[in-house]
């Protein structure tokens, strides 16, 4: 049941806990048990909500930022991975293979907030060697969600 | 003109289906419960598959039998979950639908007067089919208490002289009944005595819900007197594409091919091509249909129970099919009643047979959101009524 629970609570989190034991065909007390185990065991790592931040009046940008680092002796990449993603702004960190090592997504107020923080804060740490910063103009699906269309039923409404 | 039309056709009945269909689509806001088809796109990846080979400029007909790319994967895929060969030189047939291949493949086989046994409740087709083909239909009624399963006493009891061929519909619709291997052993046995034909429409095999699907021609001695039909519709969500196929001995697929060439050429080259995708990288999205559908089963036979509907416990394809009676109307009744004091559309049972009178067909092919919805309705709906006595 693991494999199937965390597929449907990664789509849908508020889903009711009676009515996932009732689609999983167990009991409801099992349900608890294992969200309890899966969180102890750091699967289930947090329970979030998708917002649209485009559709509100609310001013947000987004940008990726591809980083070059050099990696420290004994730490790999963990150390200055840490450095970064301990800014709140950063949203996610990655060590990425390929043509940089990490990617860093980052939220902030305005086009200059972001700005600062790259000049101000990322490129001035000793392992930087060098970044690039991309903004995100429009976010078409995040999460497994379109967030541009809604699903419409095209289907004839009675067939055999 | 007098004498314009065909008595035959004239003489076959227009589909229960049909009817329902018309009231319901005149309703703007109805919700419905109605469809025979899965709510999912077909997987962008066979989608894709089908618009590049339309940019690649493969926009011929194919050999009357089809690509043979796509018969390969078609043994290939019986091979692996029938562990069954058979030869896609001669030996598959791609068709439009499993439709076409029930209408082909019984012109194949009867002669004027032979009777083709029918279960019921079940799909629209197989009865007009035979009839168009010069068969006779002989009616088997299953019943609820084997759990809508085709019996060997029941196959038995209606075998006679003239019987040429017995259709095999499971897992089926509208019931969601599924026939186990040991079910298939009782009957296997009952053909094979009486020597007669079997049309084995599994378009439903890959959605089953409590062990993996069983076809007829793993039984001894049944590969080489049955003709299996499946096809793209349901399990890879494709309806529209119009693909299927039939798979049989070498002498009935030999005049399949005649009467399909004939009528039809080849299937759309489009959805061919899209299948052959689908057979090679589809099984991840079939796999995860497949759960989709079991939970939104789950949700409705609990709600069914609390309730208090009575409702046996279908295991396969994406239909439930609970009893009304206890409310002394017939389905028709029912579900025009439903529909139009609650909104809600059903098929009534009757649709699909006489037997399928006291039954509603509920399609669980749509959003768990929307089943939610309807069967708050179905719930106040029930209530009422039962006040109302």
């Amino acid at each position: 049941m693991r494999e199937e629970l965390l597929k449907i609570i990664e789509r849908n989190s508020r889903i009711d806990l009676k009515e996932l034991a009732v689609i999983l065909g167990v009991d409801e007390i099992d349900v608890v048990n294992e969200l309890q185990a899966l969180e102890d065991e750091g699967i289930i790592c947090g329970y979030h909500t998708m917002v649209d931040w485009e559709k509100t009046s609310i001013e947000k940008v987004s940008a990726l930022i591809e980083v070059r680092v050099t990696p420290q002796r004994g730490q790999g990449f963990d150390n200055i991975a840490e450095r970064i993603y301990k800014y709140p702004e950063v949203t996610s960190v990655y060590l990425i293979s390929g043509g940089y090592d990490l990617l860093v997504t980052l939220e902030g107020k305005s086009l200059k907030e972001i700005s600062g923080f790259v000049s101000d804060k990322l490129s001035t740490l000793d392992s930087v060697l060098s970044t690039a910063t991309h903004f995100i103009l429009k976010k078409y699906k995040d999460h497994g969600t379109i967030l541009a269309k809604k699903y419409e039923d095209t289907r004839e409404k009675v067939s055999p | 003109m007098r004498d314009m039309l065909s008595k035959q056709a004239v003489g076959l009945k227009p589909s229960g289906i049909r009817k329902f269909f018309d009231i319901v689509s005149e309703m703007e806001d109805a919700i419905s419960l109605g469809v025979g088809e899965p709510d999912f796109d077909t997987p962008w990846h066979i989608r894709d598959e089908g618009i590049y080979s339309l940019e690649k400029g493969r926009t011929f007909y194919t050999s009357n039998s089809g690509l043979i790319e796509l018969r390969q994967e078609i043994c290939n895929y019986i091979k692996r979950k029938q562990g069954v060969a058979y030869d896609p030189q001669h030996e598959v047939l791609i068709t439009v639908g499993g439709s076409e291949a029930i209408d082909i493949g019984l012109r194949a086989v009867i002669n004027p007067g032979d009777e083709v046994l029918i279960p019921q409740p079940s799909f629209v087709s197989y009865e007009p089919c035979a009839i168009m083909a010069g068969g006779v239909p002989v009616i088997i009624e299953l019943k609820e208490e084997n759990e809508f399963r085709l019996t060997a006493k029941e196959l038995e009891d209606a075998i006679t002289e003239k019987t040429k061929i017995l259709i095999l519909p499971f897992p089926n619709n509208p019931t969601g009944a599924i026939m186990e291997r040991k079910d298939l052993e009782e009957i296997a046995e009952v053909i094979r005595k009486h020597d007669i034909l079997v049309m084995s429409d599994e378009i439903y095999a890959e959605l089953t819900y409590k062990e993996k699907h069983v076809s007829i021609i793993e039984m001894e001695g049944m590969q080489e007197r049955t003709i299996l039909i499946n096809g793209f519709s349901k399990a890879y969500a494709m309806t529209g594409w119009r693909l299927g196929y039939a798979c049989g001995p070498r002498e009935i697929l030999q005049q399949m091919v005649k009467l399909h060439q004939f009528a039809i050429m080849c299937a759309p080259t489009t959805s061919q091509y899209a299948a052959v995708e689908a057979l090679r990288n589809g099984d991840d999205d079939v796999r995860e249909m497949c759960m989709a559908y079991n939970q939104r089963r789950r949700y409705l036979m609990n709600a069914f129970r609390e309730m208090k509907l009575s409702c046996f416990e279908p295991f396969g394809a994406f239909y439930v099919f609970p009893c009304i009676k206890e409310f002394g109307m017939t389905s028709e009744e029912f579900a025009e009643r439903f529909l139009a004091e609650e909104k809600v559309a059903v098929v009534p049972g009757t649709a699909f047979g006489e037997c399928g009178e006291g039954y509603l067909r509920i399609s669980y092919a749509y959003s768990l959101d929307n089943l939610k919805l309807a069967i708050g309705k179905l719930s106040d709906f029930v209530s009422r009524l039962r006040g109302e006595k």
